[in-house]
């Protein structure tokens, strides 16, 4: 009598989990694959809900397929809203609630979640956090009829949706406990090009404070800054960090540090168990952005379908959706020293090293238009 | 003369402009960009690529 082969298992629907099949099916037409999400397990690029203001798009108009149409293109079989609650590493088997299912292979791309915050005032429910189609959906739903917004946090994502949704006609403060925006990511010069550009947008920012308490009163929400200072608006925005989720992966032994650690292979410390994405530390580099995940997709891909690949990571510049002033920027890995021009909101501040190797830059304005001849002297992350 | 969009994260190639940095002269049409293209902005392949009007 002949079993059953178990499934490759992917938990995770975003563009890890469903950007891995798709390479897997160019390798492999035949193995099942079933893809557990918690979520309706709709296909949206997670980068568009920072430009959904700008352009104009409702949830529903991002999504790009539901799980029906994905496991029919895909051949594979879906379960939405389902939750796994257990991995048994040894008995190669997940855990649904009570229910055991076996698999051969399993990838965790399960993402990453928004730094949790604790709010004095019991205001709390009027702050929102903007991780998925779900919670995009539910925040334009609350905006309905409100003009003020208060986004915490000034890096990525808190530019990025400053940027969005002063375009979609709100009055956007932003309130964050840095020196500058996009702290961590550009050079001071840069990141005051930023600001300025944003400010002429009419973004008022608060940096240096943090939100302390936050109340509900007849004026609006109130809220009240680490400096003593008080805003009044209508709703939050909570933008002050991610971090990859981890939960499931200590509860089954796997090794974690910031993320789920993996080798080059993207092999967690159980053999037939991967991470992938946000959730994944890969060689001690927690990245959570898409590019360094399509590179693993495409590696991944090939290892479960027989075929053994490392991850390779070329230079992975990020893009930051801030059209008012537009940014690339390629953090240094290593110490160097900038070099930075800049003319009004135009910088180009270039990283070198004692030889003149260039180590990273940050490029605003009119000069990210070098971008792409820069990304060909920047050195690989690891190759 | 058209354009795509790639619809992970918005970057547009103009069939008119090229991509001259990645070896598409002026003028490529987008059914001639080599099929192993990927996105220079977020790294996904050609088919997730989608026209859009001008």
């Amino acid at each position: 009598m002949s079993q059953v082969k178990a499934p490759v298992i992917v938990i995770g629907t975003g563009l890890a989990g469903y950007n891995l099949v798709k390479e897997f099916r160019k390798q492999d037409a035949e193995t099942p694959v079933l893809m557990i999400t918690a979520d309706d397990g709709r296909n949206y690029s997670k980068p568009m809900l920072s430009t959904g203001f700008t352009k104009g798009k409702s949830a529903n108009e991002l999504a790009m397929g539901d799980a029906g149409k994905m496991a029919e293109q895909l051949n594979v079989t879906i379960r939405t809203n389902t939750r796994v609650t257990g991995i048994d590493a040894a008995r190669h088997v997940v855990f649904v609630g009570e229910e055991p299912v076996g698999y051969s292979k399993l990838v965790l791309a399960w993402g990453a979640e928004p730094v949790a915050v604790r709010i004095e005032g019991g205001a709390s429910e009027n702050i929102f956090t903007i991780n998925d189609l779900q919670d995009y959906s539910n925040f334009r739903a609350e905006l309905e009829g409100k003009k003020r917004i208060l986004i915490m946090g000034a890096g990525l994502i808190g530019c990025e949706y400053a940027n969005d949704l002063t375009n979609g006609g709100y009055k956007v403060e932003v309130v964050a406990p840095s020196s500058q925006v996009l702290p961590n990511l550009l050079p001071e010069q840069a990141a005051s090009a930023v600001q300025h550009g944003l400010e002429g947008l009419g973004v008022k920012f608060n940096l240096g404070p943090f939100v302390r308490r936050v109340t509900q009163t007849e004026r609006g929400l109130v809220a009240d800054l680490s400096n003593g200072e008080q805003i009044e608006t209508d709703i939050i925005v909570s933008a002050i960090g991610l971090r990859p989720r981890l939960d499931l992966a200590v509860k089954a032994g796997l090794q974690v540090n910031q993320g789920i650690c993996v080798d080059r292979s993207l092999q967690t410390t159980e053999a037939d168990i991967y991470a992938l994405g946000d959730c994944a530390e890969v060689d001690g580099k927690v990245l959570l952005y898409v590019m360094p995940l399509m590179a693993g997709a495409r590696a991944l891909a090939k290892t479960l379908a027989g075929q053994p690949t490392d991850v390779i990571y070329g230079a992975m510049p990020v893009m930051i959706k801030t059209p008012v002033v537009p940014v690339v920027v390629s953090p240094p890995v290593l110490q160097g020293v900038w070099d930075i021009e800049s003319s009004g909101v135009n910088v180009k501040a270039l990283c070198r090293d004692d030889a003149g190797a260039l180590l990273g830059y940050a490029l605003t304005g009119t000069c990210v238009a070098d971008k792409l001849a820069l990304n060909k002297e920047l050195p690989a992350i690891f190759k | 003369m058209k354009k795509w969009e790639c619809v992970v994260c918005g970057w547009v190639y103009d069939e008119e402009e090229g991509c001259p940095e990645e070896g598409l002269a002026p003028g490529t049409a987008w059914a001639d960009v080599p099929d192993d293209f990927i996105c220079p902005d977020c790294g996904v392949g050609k088919d997730d690529f989608e026209m859009v009007e001008i």
